[in-house]
């Protein structure tokens, strides 16, 4: 096997590991959210094993994460950290502005962490988008 | 920076998959350099230059001093 069909495999294996990290953290928080309401009822051990075990996957998926970052050649890594860092600049300006606005009643609803997740995901894409086309 | 890595890549034959293959980077990050869109880090441009067994200075050259 030469080294780039080498290279190639470690990258796609590492990109395996953070996708199936991202699916395991996934199921992990729907199981925390609405395990208590429909599964066990708020029983207060077997609920704070499920958030323990939530979190615990969330770790092993920035774990994972690095990993698919230090299988990256420079280039590569560049694109990624362009696309985090734009949407972490939006996640954490847009964020402070969208809580402001319930703060200063100018919305009536509460601020929901879900919107800026989404907000950062979709901003995480675009930035990759653009990078990848820049670099293209 | 100016570099010379497509001149040199096609009197050896090469496809930039294979110089990406001999540097061990992607073929976008070779067509990057070779386009200027991006300048490749010093341990990089050390390999190019041991591949090629050039001068580093022979294969890129900074474009305030030419």
């Amino acid at each position: 096997m030469n080294k780039t069909n080498a290279e190639t495999k470690t990258n796609k294996a590492s990109e395996a590991k953070v996708i199936y990290w991202c699916l395991a953290w996934l199921l992990a928080t729907a199981g925390a959210t609405f395990g208590p309401e429909l599964l066990w009822g708020y029983g207060t051990l077997i609920t704070s094993i499920g958030i323990a075990i939530q979190l615990a996957i969330g770790f092993g998926m920035i774990w994972a994460f690095k990993g698919f970052l230090l299988a990256m050649d420079e280039l590569q890594r560049l694109i990624q950290l362009e696309a985090l860092s734009l949407a972490f600049g939006v996640g954490v300006v847009v964020g402070i502005s969208y809580e402001l606005l319930e703060d200063v009643k100018l919305i009536t609803f509460e601020p929901e962490i879900s919107h800026l997740i989404m907000l950062m995901s979709l901003t995480y894409v675009f930035g990759l988008f653009l990078s990848n086309r820049r670099y293209r | 920076m100016k570099n010379r890595l497509k001149v040199l890549r096609a009197e050896r034959d090469w496809t930039q998959a294979k110089l990406a293959e001999e540097l061990d980077v992607s073929r976008q990050t070779i067509n990057a350099i070779e386009k200027g869109k991006f300048d490749p880090s010093l341990p990089l441009a050390f390999k190019a230059a041991r591949l090629f067994e050039m001068m580093i200075e022979d294969i890129f050259q900074d474009e305030v001093n030419s």
